[in-house]
């Protein structure tokens, strides 16, 4: 695979909150203005800094959840955690214009570009979506008819986030399939998966080993090492699979 | 550095403190129990536990699990103070002290390197480990010690910031000169008295 | 549980210290002798530093702290590393 960096040190910059927008209950997506954005590939992450007036700082990472053909905008999708220090402020604080310290894009390593083929294979957890979403939009924006699955896990209908922009993506391009699965509660005549994703899922939704695919696992450390084990145990090469664990959270 | 910017309206989730003169300078209270970790959590069972006192000694000594739960055990509660800035009150464990433990070799050493599962290390002045400064400690709020909080035996030193009190200690090693252990080659003070706030290097 | 995230989100620090992309470096572990993209690693991160592991054999390959505006980096666990650094 192609090995290119950018050089240069990364600095803090301000973006701007342009517009947002709730995806579930928890969750929103927030669109900044990034004045001197440098543009980012699909998949690469922020780290967003927050100042209090008494100089406390808090910093946490966020994928970014649009495409880079939508530079110099960049939109994060973030969820609310209960106890968290940053999401809450995100996501029930933060108001149009306010002014967001970001850096960034970060992370040349779990990233997806077109022209690095496929076909794709996309497993996501919960709030896991958000790189892959990132993925999905730039494969759409380039026009793109690579074959790819994605297989989305999410606790109910309600939060599965992108849910009606996933739809539409399937129905406004090719050769695209989403499968969800709905792990604790279902809606009245579900016919799709029901439960967490394991190897028997994997084996029915991932591509035949001898097709190669590149696959991207992103979600909860659990859900990550979960499924990147079963494709390992189907026979999938390990070097084609690339994983973005999110931390110790989670059921999904 | 941020320039002044400020985040409109944030605040983060510290709480005041009303428990001044228990909590160090620049430390916020914390209710929960913070995990840190620096590398996956060992889980040896206790069959192959065992705690050793090494290094400047006449004699190694070692104790199995079987054997250290045969010493004359303590009840300890202590604050603990991260360097990270959090502090908890009125933490209580159980365990033997490091007095009962040192006090069943011969040694000349003037410090001790704690040793861990999984290769953390940190290092503290004997005398700081003496004279009921210093645990083994095996429970914690009346359970055994949860792995990811150091268990099934971690070092607990309240007097000093947290990091000293190694999570899965196997033993100490002790020594004429000084070594810095895993945090402290990292730019965190060598001491790390919380009260004095040496935190980091040159403190 | 302990916070084990993929090398990839070591990527903001070390880019605060390198001025590329270190996420795509080849780094061969002293413990093992096994070469991976430091993407691909093990981190774990805190508020005290950054430890970047192998995830063969748990090695610590990179450690990293910031204290009073100044970088503690420790890489004696990597034997060599691979930077294919393009303009």
């Amino acid at each position: 695979m192609e090995r290119r960096t950018v050089l240069g040190r990364l600095t803090w910059q301000r973006g701007e909150v342009v517009a947002s927008q709730a995806e579930t209950a928890r969750a929103k997506s927030i669109t900044l203005a990034v004045p001197n954005w440098m543009g980012h590939r699909a998949g690469q992450h922020v780290d967003v800094r927050l100042t209090a007036e008494d100089g406390y700082q808090a910093e946490r990472s966020y994928s970014i959840a649009s495409p880079p053909e939508e530079a110099p905008h960049v939109t994060l999708t973030v969820e609310r955690l209960d106890d968290g220090e940053v999401s809450p402020y995100l996501t029930e604080e933060l108001r149009l214009s306010d002014k967001l310290e970001l850096r960034g894009p970060i992370g040349g390593y779990f990233v997806w570009e077109v022209r690095m083929g496929g076909p794709l294979l996309l497993v996501a957890g919960g709030s896991g979506i958000v790189p892959l979403m990132a993925m999905l939009r730039h494969r759409a924006a380039a026009g793109s008819s690579i074959a790819t699955r994605l297989l989305y896990s999410s606790r109910s209908f309600e939060e599965v986030i992108y849910r009606d922009e996933l739809d539409h993506l399937v129905s406004s391009t090719t050769m695209l399939e989403v499968l969800h699965t709905l792990t604790r509660v279902q809606p009245p005549g579900w016919t799709g998966y029901q439960r967490r994703v394991d190897t028997e899922m994997l084996r029915e939704v991932a591509w035949p080993t001898d097709q190669r695919p590149l696959t991207f696992i992103c979600g909860p450390t659990p859900f990550v090492e979960t499924a990147a084990a079963s494709l390992v145990t189907l026979g999938h090469d390990p070097a084609r699979i690339k994983t973005e664990r999110f931390g110790p959270t989670g059921e999904t | 550095m941020s320039e002044g910017f400020i985040s409109r309206g944030f605040r983060g989730r510290r709480q005041k403190s009303d428990e001044s003169g228990r909590i160090p300078p620049g430390q916020y209270l914390e209710r929960g129990f913070p995990v840190l970790s620096a590398g996956p959590t060992p889980h040896t069972p206790l069959a192959a536990w065992d705690f050793s006192i090494v290094g400047e000694v006449d004699q190694p000594k070692s104790w199995s699990w079987d054997e250290f739960h045969t010493l004359p055990r303590e009840k300890v509660t202590r604050e603990i103070h991260c360097v990270t800035k959090w502090s908890k009150l009125d933490t209580h464990w159980e365990g033997v002290s490091l007095d009962t433990l040192l006090a069943q070799v011969k040694y000349d050493a003037s410090y001790v390197i704690a040793f861990s599962d999984g290769g953390y290390t940190t290092n503290l002045p004997l005398e700081e480990v003496l004279n009921g400064q210093a645990w083994v400690v095996d429970t914690y709020e009346g359970q055994p010690l949860e792995p990811q909080h150091g268990g099934p035996a971690r070092l607990l030193v309240p007097h000093l910031y947290f990091w000293k009190s190694a999570k899965w200690v196997r033993g100490l090693r002790l020594v004429d000169d000084d070594e810095p252990g895993f945090w402290e080659s990292l730019g965190y003070n060598n001491h790390g008295d919380p009260w004095k706030e040496e935190r980091y290097w040159g403190d | 549980m302990e916070n084990k995230l993929d090398g990839n989100a070591a990527a903001g620090i070390l880019q605060e210290i390198f001025p590329f992309d270190m996420t795509l470096v080849q780094a061969t572990c002293i413990g093992c002798g096994t070469t991976n993209v430091i993407g691909a690693l093990a981190a774990y991160m805190h508020g005290m530093g950054t430890v970047v592991r192998c995830p063969s054999c748990d090695t610590a390959l990179i450690r990293v702290a910031q204290t009073k505006g100044r970088y503690w980096l420790d890489m004696r666990g990597v034997r060599v590393l691979q930077i294919s650094v393009e303009a």
